[in-house]
Order: C-alpha cells, then structure tokens, then sequence
C-alpha cells in the first residue's frame, strides 16, 4: 500500500518533469535510426528479418539512460531535505526503495513497449511472412528488461551515495558499465587461467546473450534476480548507515 | 508523553547530543533553547527516528524510538528544519501524499480540516513551489497535523515568518498545545515567553536549565538565563 503510494509519486513526477517522454523519445529515436536508417546497422540493408540490433544496441542507450532516471531517486531527496520528511513517516527503508524501484521498471516497460512495433514490422516484410525466430525475440526482450531493471537497482544505489546528480549519474554508468561489459573485458586479460569463467559469469554479458537465444534458464533469471537484490540491499544498507 | 535518558550522539569525534536526559508530560508546550549547534535539531531527529542515538533511550509515548520506531512515527508530527517540501506537488496532493504515508484512506474532510486550521486556504490551489515562506511554513505545520498526532516536534517553526504571520502561526500553536505534546525549537524569546510553559535550555549538548517558564522569568528574564547559561 505505501509502496504503491511512493510509486505514484515517483511515476508522477517522472510524467510532470517530462523526465518520461525525453526519455521514451530518445530510446525510440535512437533505436529507430540504429534499426532503419544507419545503413550499418539497418535491417532493411541487412536483408534478414531479424531484430538483433535492436537487442545489441540497447543494452548501450540502457546504459546511460536508466542512469539518467534513477540519478534523482535519492540525490534530490537528499539534496531538498525530503528524505528527511519521508524517512520521519512511518515507512520502513524497503517501502522507499521498492516505490522507487519499481517506478524505474514501469519506466523501462514503458521504453520496451513501443519497440513490439518493429517485431511486427519485420515480421510483416520477411520475405516469408513470419519468418521470424519469436521464441528468440521474446528472450531478447526478457533479457533486455532484466538489463534495464539490475541498471536501476544499480542506479539507485548511485542515488544514495550523493545528493548531487550528476555524481550520482557518473557512478551509475561506470558501474553498469562495469557491470555490463567489464567482467567480460577482465576475463579476457591473459594469465588468469580458470577464474576467467567465473568472472564471466559475473558479467551481465554472458547471461543477457545467454536469454537472448530464446531458452530462458533459471540460472540466468536467478543471476539477474541476485544482481537486482544485492544492489537494492546495499542502498537498504546505505540509508540505514545515514542514520548513524 | 516524552522520556529523554541519557541521550547522546557523535558525529566523528565531536559530540553533539551529551548524555541528555528530561521528561515532559502531556498537553503542554515545550520550548527547547539553545545557542546554534547546541543540539536542538540533533535531539529531535532524534526522536522523530531519523537519526539513531550513540547510546542511551528515548520513548515517545512509552514507545522506544529505536526498537518501536514505527509506532513512535505514527504518534509524531514532525516538522524538519528549513521545512523541506516538494516544490512541484500541489498543496492536496502533498497532503495526500503525506497522509497516504501514515497509512489514511484519502480523506478529504481532514485535508480540508487542517489547511482551515492552518490558514492554507487562500493559497491551497497552488504549487509548494510558488507559496511564500509563511505559506510553506503552514502547508509544513498542516503536514505536520495531518494524522492528528498525540506529539508534535516543530523544528524552528517561525523562522523566515513576518510580524502578521508570525502572530497567525504563534496562535496555533498555543491551540495546538491545548490537547497536544508540543516541543519546539526557536531563537526568539518572547516567542517563548507567549508560548510555552515549560523551557529546556540546551548548550554544547547538554542540559543546562530544564525549568517551568514562570521559575525563569522570576530568574531575572529568560534572556539573562539563556545568555548567563550559555556562555
């Protein structure tokens, strides 16, 4: 009940700032051009009724735009004294941080819903109408929201170790960054011998591609399930730690 | 209605509360005094449950504000320094949104109750953000009185208020403090004087007058007391 009525604050000050259409709008438009236009990564020049690059391109607008949203989750509250108001109200620290959460989440729903658009579109224009590995897409897009939301539980905890924004962003990135690709990066660098396949599975890489191929293993639900929850529990950690 | 035993908080190695301790009985307003940096708001958030003690208990209304921080929530009204608000929430939906946080249904006969109570009325159809301080200082105060607490803590509720609204907010105050717990923290004395019926002095952290109003005054003037007691 309280959680839903954070989410409704937060759902509706992303709606009243426009921080939502800036951000559905630039998603779109960069997913557009990347799809359709850009002729090296285009589908119409590509010639495969295929929606790979989209599930290529963007884990990488994710990457700055969950940022870009989770960035004032905290770092306002703490910036404007609200957290103060709120923390003083009889709401446990989980309520606030799963309101916010799972404003984050609608968010990313929302940015992912407009793409069904393009599967529709391809699977129109295959040359065989239908020609299209659905099971595959339908992985993708549970990949790409698991993505999106271990971006938000990251970008969250971002939130709460600063009250300026941009430094709350700046550490977003980087940490979905690395998050992202930097495990996979580490576990190239030669002489690490057999730790390279634990760190790869660190990484989101490895279990996004993993989804992406269409066989949903609970390995990789149980993987972005973890990440979500260890970085909500340190901002849990973070907000108690404020009140010593 | 307040129990304070040896209260103490650290920041680092400097101590700002220092094993602080007082009782305060029900219906009755309370001034808490001290110089800037003595501890005023440290002890408050304190026992609002923003912050957590370094050692030592405080009960609001027989509730452990550490062990029963939620009950002791449900029977506060806070009002934080500087009256932090959310500039882009109208004045209902703040009042909304804040009682929905104290777990009330919608209810618009109370929303309606407090900005009467608080003088919101004329200014009620606006943004926080566009209020003048006196206004924001009532929707803060209206907040405050929304789930009808047993104990109110209002920190520095009068600054940045001209003469006229000074003498509105003042005024409600007293009538609040008829059936309600008052603590409230200010720099003006007179303030004191007219408002409360008992006056806790605070310095570096410590207690160093905890007196009825009538036993200070008879002292030589509330004035003298706080400056001979904090210097």
């Amino acid at each position: 009940m309280k959680i839903r009525t954070i989410l409704a604050k937060e759902i509706n000050e992303f709606f009243s700032s426009l921080t939502a259409y800036i951000t559905v709008s630039l998603f779109l438009i960069a997913m557009g051009l990347f799809l359709w236009v850009f002729p090296d990564t285009s589908i119409l020049e590509y010639g495969y009724a295929s929606l790979e690059t989209l599930f290529q391109v963007a884990p990488w607008v994710f990457l700055f735009l969950v940022p870009a949203l989770t960035m004032r989750f905290f770092a306002e509250e703490k910036r404007m004294g609200t957290l103060e108001l709120i923390l003083t109200a009889p709401v446990s620290q989980w309520q606030l941080i799963l309101g916010k959460f799972l404003a984050g989440a609608f968010l990313i729903l929302f940015c992912l819903l407009p793409t069904l658009v393009y599967y529709f579109t391809v699977y129109e224009l295959g040359e065989v109408r239908g020609n299209l590995d659905s099971g595959a897409i339908a992985g993708s897009y549970l990949g790409l929201f698991l993505l999106g939301t271990a971006f938000c539980a990251i970008g969250l905890f971002a939130s709460t170790l600063s009250s300026n924004q941009v430094v709350a962003f700046m550490l977003a990135v980087f940490l979905c960054f690395f998050f992202w690709s930097g495990f996979d990066s580490i576990s190239r660098v030669a002489s690490l011998g057999a730790v390279d396949f634990i760190l790869v599975q660190l990484g989101i890489y490895e279990h996004y591609v993993s989804l992406s191929r269409g066989v949903i293993d609970s390995r990789d639900l149980l993987y972005f399930a973890s990440l979500t929850f260890f970085f909500l529990l340190l901002s849990k950690q973070r907000l108690e730690g404020a009140r010593w | 209605m307040i129990e304070v035993q040896e209260l103490t908080k650290k920041y680092g190695k400097q101590v700002a509360v220092d094993r602080l301790s007082f009782r305060i009985s029900g219906g009755n307003v309370v001034g808490l005094l001290g110089p800037n940096g003595a501890g005023k708001s440290t002890t408050m958030r304190m026992l609002s449950g923003y912050l957590l003690p370094d050692s030592g208990t405080a009960a609001v209304g027989g509730f452990d504000v550490v062990k029963e921080s939620m009950r002791v929530r449900e029977h506060i009204g806070y009002l934080p320094e500087n009256n932090p608000l959310y500039p882009h929430m109208y004045v209902r939906e703040y009042l909304h949104f804040m009682g929905a946080l104290h777990g009330m249904k919608k209810d618009r006969r109370r929303t309606e109750h407090v900005i009467e109570l608080t003088g919101l009325g004329p200014e009620s159809h606006k943004k926080l953000g566009q209020l003048s301080k006196g206004y924001r200082q009532r929707a803060g105060l209206a907040q405050a009185l929304l789930h009808d607490p047993p104990v109110l803590i209002l920190d520095e509720p009068t600054s940045g208020l001209d003469p006229n609204q000074l003498t509105g907010m003042r005024e409600l105050i007293r009538e609040l403090g008829k059936e309600k717990t008052v603590i409230l923290s200010t720099h003006i004395m007179q303030e004191v004087e007219l408002l409360c019926r008992h006056v806790l002095i605070i310095n570096k952290g410590k207690i160093v007058a905890n007196d009825p109003l009538p036993a200070l005054v008879a002292e030589g003037g509330l004035e003298d007391v706080f400056r001979r007691v904090t210097r």
